[in-house]
Parts: C-alpha cells; sequence; structure tokens
C-alpha cells in the first residue's frame, strides 16, 4: 500500500475541477436552501442547462465560445424563472416535488433520440471548449508540479479560473448574507408570512434567490463540461443534486464558507476511499472485492459516514449548534 | 420593485393636529358620541371598511360581515367567543386569504386581490395569533426587517454597504427605542426563537410597528403576557393612538377591552352582532346571548340565563367576577 500516492491523489482530487464544479453548485443551492429555505431539488438541470447552453452553440451551431457561454447563462435563468413561476406561490415541498422531476425530464429530452442532432442524444458533445483552453497563460507541456500533486496545465487552468469564480461568489455570498436582501431571505426561510405581513415581496424574493443560485450553479456547468470538453447527458443526474446537498450540509448551511469546505473534504473523502479500497484490493488485503466493485462500496461508505454527521453534528462542520437547539422548542 | 419607498406611511403626517388640550381619546370619543349603536354603524371619519364579506370553509360560514367600518385615529375591539371568525377576519382584511365574496378598502383604495405585503405597505399592518417570530434571527434582526423602504433590500444595493450603511444606523436606532419600550432590549442580540411565549407576542408587536403603519391589526396581543407587563402596554397600545395611528384589535379579556377601546365590535357565528361603545356593548342583551350560545356546556348557559344572571356580571364588567376567557 501506497500511503503517499494514496494521499496525494486524495489531495489532487479534492482540490481538483470536479470539486470546483461542484463546490459553485454548492453555492448556488446555499443561497437556495441554506439562506431562504427553497428545496430546491433540481440543482443538476441547472448545471445541465449552463453545459448545453455552451456545447450546443458551439458545437452544433459553430458559434463563438463567448456565445456559448451567454447562451448557457440565459438557459439557467430561464430555466428557474420557468420552475419559479408557478412553484414559488406554492409551498416549500410543492418546489421540491416540481424540481426533481424536471430535473429528470430535462435529463431526458437531452438524451432523447429526436433532438440528437443538436443535442447528441446520449452520447452527448464534444470539443467546444478549446477556445477556453487557448486563453491558458500556462505553457505547454505535460504538466505542473506542486511537491508531490501533479496536475496537467488544461486542469491548472480550468482551477485557476474554477476557484477565483469560488473566491468571487462566496464574497457576493458573504456580502448579501450580511446586507438588507439576505435578511428578507433568512426571514422568508422561517416564516414567509411574517416577512410579508412587514410589506416584503416574498415571491419576488423567493425568485431572485432562485435565479442567482441558479446562476451559480450554471458556472459549475461550464466546469464540468470544459474541464471533461464534452457533456453527455447521465452527469447532470439527480445523483449529482444529492452530491451537492450532501456537500452543503456537510460543510454547513447558511456559512458561507459550508459550500468550499464541504466541497473539499467531500472530495477528499470520496478519493481517498476510492483509492485506498483498489489499492487494497490490488496488494490481496482485501480479497472479497475485486477492482471493479470498489466504486460502488465507495458510495456506501460515504452514504454511512453522512448518516453519522447527520446523527452527531446535524448543523455541519461549520453550523451553528445553538440553532439547531432552537428547532427543538 | 420590492424595497418601493414610495409607499411607506407616516402615520403622524396623515392626522389633524390636536389641540394641546384635548387628547386624541377626547377626540375619537368625541367622533363616535353620536354613532348609531348597531351592527355596521357608520362612522363620522372610516379608515377601514368592509361589505359583504363572505368566507366559508366547506359548509362552515366562517365569516359574513355585512357592513362594518373603523374609525380613524380611534382604539377598536373586535371581540366574540372562540371560533367567531376573528382571526379569519384579519386574515381576509390583509390579504392572506381570499374572501368567497366582498369588497373592502382601506384609505378608499379598496383591497380586492392585493396581495398582503402591498396592504402592509399601504399602512394595514397585523400581528398574528399564533406569534410568528423569525426563529433563527437575533431579536434586533426581526426588528431591523420591518422597516420598510430599505434601500439595501435590492439585490445589486445590498452587495455595497456604503449604499445602506447610514440607513441601517437609523433604522437600528429606531429598533432600540421599540425594544426598550418593549422591555426587550436586555434580549437585543439573542435569537428571537429563545425568547418565551409572552416575549414573542411582545417582539412581535414590536416589529409590526416598525413598518410604521397607520392602521394595526393586534391578534390577541396580550395573551400569555403577565399581567404586571400587561399595565405597561396598555400604555403603548394608548400611546399609539396619541402617535396618530388606529388600532384594531382582537381580545379575549374584557378588562383590558373595557381600559383601552373606544369602540367595540362584536361578531358571533362569522357575523358581527353588536357596536358601540366598551360598556354599552357589554351589556348588551345579544352580546350575552352569543358569549353564552357559545359555552361548551349547554346545559349551564341554560341554568345560567334561567337563571337571569346580571349581564355585566357575566361579561366581567365587575372586577370581582371572572371573564368570559375563563369561561369559555
Ligand atoms: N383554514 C380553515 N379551514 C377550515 N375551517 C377554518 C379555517 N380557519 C378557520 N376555520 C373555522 O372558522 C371559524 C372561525 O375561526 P377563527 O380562527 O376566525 O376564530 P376566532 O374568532 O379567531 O377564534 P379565537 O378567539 O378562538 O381565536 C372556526 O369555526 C374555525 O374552525
Ligand atoms: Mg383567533
Amino acid at each position: 500500500m501506497d500511503w503517499g500516492f494514496i494521499f496525494t491523489a486524495s489531495v489532487s482530487y479534492a482540490l481538483g475541477a470536479l470539486t470546483v464544479a461542484y463546490c459553485l453548485a454548492a453555492i448556488g443551492l446555499n443561497l437556495q436552501f441554506g439562506y431562504t429555505g427553497l428545496l430546491n431539488f433540481g440543482q443538476a438541470a441547472f448545471l445541465a442547462s449552463a453545459g448545453y447552453g455552451m456545447a450546443v452553440m458551439v458545437t452544433t451551431f459553430e458559434l463563438s465560445f463567448w456565445v456559448g457561454i451567454t447562451v448557457g447563462l440565459l438557459a439557467t435563468l430561464a430555466l428557474a424563472l420557468l420552475l419559479g413561476l408557478p412553484t414559488l406561490r406554492l409551498r416549500a415541498d410543492y418546489l421540491a416535488i416540481v424540481t426533481i422531476a424536471a430535473a429528470e425530464v430535462v435529463r431526458l429530452v437531452v438524451r432523447s433520440v429526436k433532438f440528437k442532432e443538436t443535442l447528441g442524444g446520449s452520447d452527448g458533445l464534444q470539443q467546444f471548449a478549446n477556445r477556453f483552453y487557448e486563453l491558458s497563460p500556462l505553457s505547454d507541456g505535460f504538466g505542473i508540479n506542486f511537491g508531490p500533486f501533479l496536475f496537467s496545465n488544461q486542469e491548472l487552468w480550468v482551477m485557476i479560473v474554477g476557484w477565483s469564480l469560488v473566491a468571487l461568489f462566496s464574497l457576493i455570498t458573504f456580502l448579501l448574507a450580511r446586507s438588507p436582501w439576505g435578511r428578507i431571505l433568512k426571514g422568508i426561510r422561517e416564516d414567509e408570512d411574517a416577512v410579508r405581513s412587514l410589506g416584503k415581496n416574498v415571491y419576488w424574493y423567493k425568485m431572485q434567490a432562485l435565479m442567482l443560485g441558479a446562476m451559480m450553479a450554471g458556472f459549475g456547468g461550464f466546469i464540468i463540461g470544459i474541464f471533461f470538453n464534452a457533456v453527455s447527458p447521465d452527469i447532470y443526474a439527480t445523483a449529482l443534486t444529492f452530491a451537492i446537498y450532501t456537500i452543503l450540509i456537510l460543510g454547513g448551511a447558511a456559512r458561507v464558507a459550508g459550500p468550499i469546505l464541504g466541497a473539499i473534504l467531500f472530495g477528499f473523502l470520496f478519493q481517498f476511499v476510492n483509492v485506498t479500497l483498489s489499492e487494497a484490493v490490488n496488494a490481496d488485503y482485501i480479497t472479497f472485492l475485486d477492482s471493479s466493485q470498489t466504486a460502488q462500496i465507495r458510495l456506501v461508505l460515504v452514504g454511512a459516514g453522512l448518516m453519522l454527521l447527520m446523527i452527531y453534528r446535524p448543523q455541519g462542520i461549520l453550523g451553528d449548534r445553538r440553532e439547531i437547539a432552537l428547532d427543538a422548542r | 420593485m420590492p424595497a418601493d419607498s414610495a409607499d411607506t406611511t407616516d402615520a403622524a403626517d396623515t392626522t389633524v393636529a390636536v389641540g394641546e388640550t384635548t387628547s386624541r381619546k377626547e377626540v375619537a370619543t368625541a367622533a363616535l358620541a353620536d354613532v348609531a349603536r348597531e351592527p355596521g354603524a357608520a362612522k363620522p371619519d372610516p379608515v377601514l371598511v368592509a361589505d359583504g364579506i363572505v368566507r366559508r370553509f366547506g359548509g362552515l360560514t366562517a365569516v359574513n360581515v355585512d357592513h362594518v367600518e373603523v374609525q380613524r385615529g380611534a382604539i377598536t375591539a373586535l371581540i366574540g367567543p372562540n371560533g367567531a371568525g376573528k382571526t379569519t377576519f384579519f386574515n381576509l382584511l390583509t390579504g392572506f386569504d381570499k374572501p368567497d365574496d366582498g369588497t373592502w378598502s382601506f384609505n378608499e383604495r379598496p383591497l380586492n386581490g392585493v396581495p398582503p405585503f402591498r396592504v402592509a405597505r399601504m399602512g394595514m399592518v397585523r400581528t398574528f395569533q399564533l406569534t410568528k417570530v423569525l426563529s433563527k434571527l437575533t431579536v434586533i434582526e426581526n426588528m431591523r426587517l420591518g422597516a420598510t423602504g430599505q434601500r439595501g433590500e435590492r439585490l445589486f444595493f445590498g452587495l455595497i454597504p456604503p449604499l445602506w450603511r447610514s440607513q441601517e444606523r437609523d433604522i437600528t436606532a429606531r429598533a432600540d427605542d421599540l425594544l426598550a419600550r418593549f422591555n426587550l432590549d436586555s434580549k437585543r442580540a439573542e435569537f428571537a426563537g429563545s425568547l418565551s411565549g409572552g416575549q414573542r407576542k411582545l417582539l412581535e408587536m414590536a416589529r409590526a410597528l416598525m413598518v410604521e403603519p397607520e392602521l394595526v391589526m393586534l391578534d390577541e396581543p396580550m395573551a400569555g403576557v403577565n399581567p404586571a407587563l400587561t399595565q405597561s402596554l396598555l400604555g403603548h397600545v394608548k400611546d399609539l393612538r396619541e402617535q396618530g395611528m388606529t388600532v384594531l384589535f382582537v381580545e379575549h379579556d374584557m378588562d383590558m377591552v373595557r381600559d383601552i377601546s373606544d369602540w367595540v365590535i362584536v361578531m358571533a357565528q362569522g357575523a358581527v352582532i353588536a357596536e358601540g361603545p366598551p360598556l354599552e356593548v357589554m351589556s348588551d342583551q345579544r352580546v350575552i346571548d352569543a358569549y353564552l350560545g357559545a359555552h361548551h356546556d349547554l346545559s349551564l348557559a341554560e341554568v345560567a340565563a334561567e337563571e337571569g344572571i346580571d349581564a355585566p356580571e357575566l361579561l366581567g364588567t365587575h372586577d370581582s367576577t371572572p371573564s368570559p376567557k375563563d369561561a369559555s
């Protein structure tokens, strides 16, 4: 067992492009669920609409990368508006039902045979991010070493842009959470009728939170697409949404740094379990599994760990225990 | 736009100046002196007028109010036995519930179909019988939320603190002032969810005042508040009238109703059955019947009626007798 390798592989993953994408999606969800209490179970659809908006423009219609980014964002905002208009007037659980269904509808439409010409069917679309990598100031070559960590030039460029976006969105969240605007969101989370009785247009604030959070998640969708230089429908399944919730709750909802800590920790644990298991199988320490089964086992272990977390630390790592105590009153 | 400062109402500006010697209580009493003592009586200067309001829940008609007017600048009590429809009527007037039929207006502006937040911005703010404090916000944040026309409540302004800091300071000063008046200043930095039931009532009332309403509608403001504090709160409510606000409140405590209200409206089974100054209403035969009719123990009601128990006694007009709250 090469513990050094296991450790570096896990850390690389925890700082890598996919973690960044999950982190961006969790920052958006934090605004919607953490601060406003909107049970949005369709976050994957917002990543998909952004990723596909970009990919379709560049690959199918051969337009520029920037048109792709713009259309991706507009598609995400339009989807948020479409989902929010009928549901945000209703009770919180309706939004959950509608968003989870809508996310599946989006995924099934995207992978349908009927739209294969434009959307690529189940194979998805490829080769739309080349312009992004041309913008990279990093020289060509295999990659760059940071001590024991090795990142490819391409991934490093995605990471630089991605973590900058994380910093920017966290700053926005920080400022908004302390503003009168954020105060209204937190009020809505606690009791929206009380906020209404004080003259605030609750519906409109919920819409703003949904759309802003969807847009931030959309950037996560771009990052995933750009990193693989491909989009395919099954990346954006409901499991992605649950991973994002896990990250948010692990780090601590309604905390600015919650999604960041959650994403890094989640990425690390996920990869650590994965690599450790496959190393152990390869070294014949574990004989009752073969290497193809380790990917499933890590999901079981991560799930079990999260259950323990929920039981013993329901407020997440950065959460405030006093707030949880209030619920028991 | 969510934070529209144009709708903010300054109650003090909209009222007539009073002479130095006459208090607003005397003004209100004088204005109501000639009003007919009957359900739906017309008032000289109504701020709120409701017509033909009907709300049914399945087969039950919870509210069926033909006509009612609320006099500006007065304290009006809305009383009635449990289930009379008082809270439902409040919900309908403030847009939290939709009537099956009827029209109503505030300052002559029709309120049909107006959403609750707009009703509040027009200057008509209500509290809830089951208190709605925002548990995971601190007491002072609860208070700040009440202020209207906040610049920082717009998304892009909220991002830039210098644009709203000074306004926030003014709001905080006003909030601290109210908290002190309501004996909550020591709880300022605590989560509202950690307050006791009575303290929550106080916070909700203080928060409603942050909106600077023209008409305050309080649903059982004193339920669960201890007697010593009730006295000082009664003072505050009277004070609201002196500041030019109109108060409409639901209360079961007849001592309080008698003490502070200028006018009493009585509801029973959804309809307004009597109106008048407190002492007159409490000796009205229809009112006594309504309270007795609502009594769960029918045989006792019959006995009481047969034995002809003195009306003022039943309604607690004499301090020595129990109030109907204890009976219902
Ligand atoms: N949402 C609802 N669905 C069905 N029935 C309702 C609903 N809300 C109120 N009611 C019924 O309408 C009637 C009036 O209720 P309401 O709460 O207005 O009474 P109230 O006068 O405020 O009584 P209390 O003094 O006990 O607060 C009651 O019979 C109640 O059961
Ligand atoms: Mg009630």
